[in-house]
């Protein structure tokens, strides 16, 4: 008995409180520390667009931009982000108000279930902030060229992160494509 | 997931102090691969060590002439740093062959150095593993062994060390900047850091316990051409089967041994006069490989003979 305490007091949980800014809202939170931040965000504060597909950061669906980086959520721990600006599918647009990307994945289609569809906005916005830095990808035949056209095979490499298992690609190409002003 | 307390440094001696005066204490940097170990109980932290906010975000250009890469910059500001991407071009092509955006914009140089291998049996605690569990055993011997390793490896360990960026560095011939908890700061040439398995797999690096990489430096680059080419299952976003970096007449192979390989046979020969093919069979004399690994030796000289190839017409370009 005296080691099974032991035990259970060697893995018990630790509590942390914490302030996560989330599309522009300060929110108190006490997590487990090992709580990702996509659990954060759909668990404890419920914005559920965020979506938990593998949670290996093989996927893509829980992409959101942390200081306006893409990044997977689940690879990462809330505790990590006090102080950083944390923006979801929720913050990009209003249903009254929709994002430029959100119009265009509407427009064109841009998907089937829907599953992955927040991720794949999330990640297209993070792509285009990226491209106009001026980043190079594996598609880009000299990585030092100064003008980096945003082809379609562009698009593809860049947008590799985020997997659509009804295979919606095409029409996430064109909305893409609408929205960043590339048709 | 095993519970874990956690704090964040501000400064490296702070960082440093932090892990040495905690048993089972980790540095906790992009957190893409060690977060993902954690899940699946391969890594077992009590303490985590958030280094994220120490000053070590900068690229500067050394009076050298070369470049010093501060251990958090996150491989995708690297791969777009023009400072990087003109005169080094093969290292923005092998970090861009890497992974995908959401994973570069948080992975750190010093983390992607440090991961581990994407073995399958590794991630499997359910499977016999030296490098998990010493004296296991290695289901990968006769098991499902088509990633795992031609050059270098053990009777304990095929495992491969998974880092396209490290392939592009070792043919720079980069070095690691390190501090230990006592202070003390050394330079660990790239070629040197990782070891092979050996009798221990379960040992990765030569860095000692609680020893923090700081930055990683580049000579200037050699002159001649420069190309990373990667053989992989799909065409985006998949590890390595087989690939080459070539930087001048110094080139390194990755996905075929339990670090970033240098093939200096393969540069001795050509430097002597050997051709192509002749310089990548001396590099591949003593390759072998283990049933579902066999492609590789003919996989790894074509790769070779393709990159070499590839950097000269970038050379003439």
């Amino acid at each position: 008995m005296e080691v099974r305490d032991r035990v259970q007091q060697a893995d018990a949980p630790v509590i942390a409180q914490i302030a996560l800014e989330v599309n522009g809202v300060v929110r108190a939170l006490t997590v487990d520390t090992r709580t990702t931040l996509l659990d954060a965000l759909r668990e404890h504060i419920g914005l559920t667009g965020a979506k938990k597909g593998c949670d290996h950061g093989q996927c893509g669906a829980c992409t959101v931009l942390v200081d306006g980086m893409r990044v997977v959520s689940c690879l990462t721990f809330a505790v990590m982000h006090e102080h950083d600006t944390i923006t979801t599918i929720e913050g990009l647009g209003r249903p009254d108000a929709l994002h430029p990307l959100q119009a265009a994945f509407v427009a064109h289609d841009g998907f089937q279930c829907g599953y992955c569809t927040p991720g794949q906005i999330c990640s297209a916005a993070g792509m285009l902030a990226e491209h106009a830095r001026g980043w190079p990808s594996h598609a880009t035949a000299d990585v030092a060229a100064e003008d980096i056209p945003l082809s379609d095979p562009e698009i593809r490499e860049r947008m590799s992160g985020n997997l659509c298992r009804c295979a919606a690609y095409p029409n996430i190409l064109a909305a893409i494509k609408d929205a960043g002003g590339l048709t | 997931m095993r519970p874990f307390s956690y704090e964040r440094a501000t400064d490296v001696p702070g960082a440093l102090r932090a892990v040495a005066g905690r048993p089972g204490a980790k540095f906790l940097a992009g957190g893409t691969n060690l977060i993902d170990l954690m899940k699946v109980r391969v890594e077992t932290p009590a303490h985590l060590v958030d280094v994220n906010h120490l000053p070590l975000a900068d690229i500067e250009e050394t009076e050298a002439g070369g470049l010093r890469i501060g251990a958090l910059v996150r491989n995708h500001v690297l791969a777009g740093d023009r400072r990087v991407r003109r005169p080094y071009p093969v290292l923005s092509e092998a970090l861009l062959a890497g992974a995908s955006g959401q994973l570069r914009n948080r992975a750190t140089t010093a983390g992607n150095l440090l991961q581990r291998t994407r073995c399958f049996y590794f991630y499997n605690p359910g499977t016999p593993c030296n490098k998990r569990e010493p004296g296991s055993g290695c289901a990968a011997l006769q098991g499902l062994n088509r990633i795992h390793a031609i050059l270098g490896d053990s009777a304990a360990c095929i495992a491969t060390h998974p880092s396209d960026m490290a392939v592009a560095m070792s043919a720079l011939g980069a070095a690691v900047e390190t501090v230990s908890p006592d202070g003390q700061a050394r330079a660990i040439p790239l070629g040197e850091l990782h070891t092979l398995p050996g009798d221990h797999p379960e040992v990765e690096t030569v860095l000692r316990p609680g020893e923090l990489i700081t930055a990683v430096t580049l000579p200037p680059p050699p002159a001649g051409g420069q190309a990373y080419r990667k053989v992989r299952d799909r065409a985006s976003y998949a590890f390595a089967l087989v690939s080459v970096a070539v930087a001048g007449g110094q080139v390194a192979l990755g996905g075929v041994a339990h670090k970033p390989w240098r093939a200096t046979r393969l540069e001795a020969a050509i430097a002597s006069g050997a051709s192509p093919g002749e310089a990548a069979d001396a590099e591949l004399a003593p390759a072998h490989g283990h049933g579902g690994n066999d492609y590789k030796l003919p996989l790894a000289r074509r790769a070779i003979l393709r990159t070499l190839a590839q950097a000269q017409e970038a050379a003439r370009a």
